[in-house]
């Protein structure tokens, strides 16, 4: 075979395989799109469920996804920037940090049921948080955490040496030079990093049946008092979130529209994941503008 | 001329690895002293020393003593930030911060005493002055400075070194990633700074050397060869070593 065919054989080979792969994910989407759509209105999008008649929404579940991600980076974003920090200017090159680099890894490749169990046994019980969503949060962060270390590392490695060493050799401090050169440099990397991380977080299942839990009490979205047990930002509620939601109302739900439901809270769910990629690229792709001064 | 850095016995390791190999000489005070020699002899590691930049490398060991206005600058005693605030340095690559040139001009006096946005102003227009830039940017402080040509960015660099008021400026080969017309001016701009600063230079291009400095240092595998008057080192040699050198033969 001369090499030119050979070459044409693997071009049309590697172009088939992009077209399959997008392909399947325009399939996969439109299938979602076009059965849930129909279903979502605002209406949906705002009442709450019902048991065992039709007509119920998605309303507390919505909140509960949105709110379980915000305590989730509260607790990951600060530990994983400063552990990122730590890991690509501080640590030295020894098997120590290579330990840690594998236990980051690890913990990120984690099944996500395992965890789940585990939440449900330490958190839950142990500690007596009871289905939560600081349990939840807690449970999310085993993945989010790692995520956030590599993100941060990466990011922060990226900075050309050459701005780290203008920065010292104007007899700024390492940490002056950190928080004030290469943090801002590393930031459009660290946001669209963090950005597409919530993705993940946001369409958990499997990892919060146990741990934040399967049911929301009756929220009163007029009583913004955090340490009351019908307040939506009552961090030490039960709340069931969208993803947990699909998950649950497909195995066991009771309402004669459940499937309609599940296909509406889907859409719902995948529309929010591509807003964080589009979010993601469109807020990189701009500050990474504003630094460059390209057009 | 006063003596701005004596250098004694100075050796520098990387791990088991002798990089420079017992150094003797003095840089004089507001002169331009060029290192030349060929790539790997030293003549960078050498310069990086003078502010203490090796200390990032990992692995890196130094004996002997580096003296600046008489005070030992590897004594455990002296406060590296201090020293760099002291001793400027102007990099191979243009390399101004992702901010506006303002900011660049600023970003080290700022940090370093708290001044007012008047006095900050003073510092930022008398720093791009000194580095011959004011008159080219004064209307656009506020544009990015990665939009400025490699030539104007690197007297930003200058100016954002001058800044700190420092007494020497390091220049690490400053000129070889500029075209000929912005490298004219940064040797003017050179010869206009011996005035107040000790300037130390690192350059590949002996034309360069012989143009604008008053004292040459010639480098080879990690020694000082011949450091003399830049005329006599270029018309009359000392060492054969240096005469193959200038002359072509290698390098």
């Amino acid at each position: 075979m001369s090499a030119k065919l050979a070459n044409r054989i693997a071009t049309v080979v590697i172009i088939a395989v992009a077209i399959f792969i997008v392909a399947i994910l325009a399939g996969l989407l439109g299938y979602i799109l076009v059965r849930g759509l129909g279903h979502v209105s605002w209406d949906f999008l705002t009442s709450v469920p019902q048991s065992i008649r039709e007509g119920g929404g998605i309303g507390p579940q919505l909140f509960n996804s949105v709110f379980l991600l915000v305590l989730t980076l509260l607790i990951t974003v600060p530990l994983g920037v400063g552990a990122g920090i730590y890991m690509s200017e501080y640590a030295k090159a020894n098997r120590f940090t290579d330990f840690i680099r594998l236990v980051v890894e690890v913990l990120s490749s984690f099944p996500s049921i395992v965890v789940g169990l585990f939440g449900l046994l330490v958190l839950v019980h142990y500690f007596g948080l009871g289905y939560s969503l600081f349990a939840g949060a807690l449970a999310l962060t085993v993945f989010n955490l790692p995520l956030m270390v590599r993100i941060t590392e990466q990011a922060i490695r990226a900075v050309p040496k050459e701005q780290k060493e203008a920065s010292l050799a104007l007899g700024l401090s390492r940490w002056k030079t950190i928080t004030s050169i290469m943090l801002p440099i590393a930031m459009p990397n660290i946001l669209t990093g963090t950005i597409l991380a919530s993705g993940r977080v946001f369409g958990e299942a499997a990892a919060l049946l146990f741990t934040a839990g399967m049911s929301s009490p009756r929220l009163d979205f007029t009583n913004w008092n955090p340490f009351s047990s019908n307040s939506p930002l009552n961090p030490f509620r039960p709340a069931e979130t969208l993803a947990v939601h699909i998950w649950k109302i497909n195995s066991e739900g009771l309402a004669p529209d459940a499937a309609e439901i599940a296909a509406g809270a889907s859409a719902v769910l995948v529309i929010v994941v591509l807003l964080f990629n589009f979010t993601a690229r469109f807020i990189g792709g701009y500050i990474h503008r504003k630094f460059t001064a390209s057009k | 001329m006063q003596t701005k850095y004596e250098i004694n016995d100075l050796k520098l390791y990387y791990g088991d690895f002798m990089a420079l190999k017992g150094l003797n000489f003095s840089i004089p005070e507001k002169s331009i002293t060029a290192l030349i020699g060929p790539s790997g002899c030293g003549k960078s590691t050498f310069l990086r020393t003078l502010n203490r930049m090796n200390d990032m490398i990992a692995g890196t060991r130094v004996e002997g003593e580096i003296l600046l206005s008489g005070d030992n600058i590897y004594a455990p005693s002296t406060d590296v930030e201090q020293l760099r605030k002291r001793v400027g340095m102007v990099f191979q690559q243009p390399n101004p911060f992702p901010k506006s040139i303002y900011e660049n001009v600023a970003f080290g006096p700022r940090l370093h005493q708290k001044l007012d946005r008047k006095q900050l102003n003073e510092v930022v227009e008398r720093s791009l002055r000194g580095a011959s830039l004011w008159d080219e940017v004064k209307d656009d402080l506020n544009k990015n400075a990665m939009g400025l040509s490699g030539g104007q960015q690197q007297r930003l660099c200058i100016a954002r070194a001058l800044a700190v008021d420092p007494d020497v400026l390091l220049m690490d080969e400053s000129t070889s990633a500029l075209d000929p017309i912005s490298t004219l001016k940064i040797e003017e701009l050179a010869q206009e700074l011996k005035e107040k600063y000790t300037i130390v230079m690192v350059t590949h291009n002996m034309h360069q050397a012989a143009r604008v400095s008053d004292q040459t240092v010639f480098f080879l595998n990690g020694e000082v060869i011949e450091a003399d008057q830049t005329g006599q080192l270029f018309s009359n040699p000392s060492d054969k070593r240096t005469e193959e050198y200038i002359t072509g033969r290698f390098g």
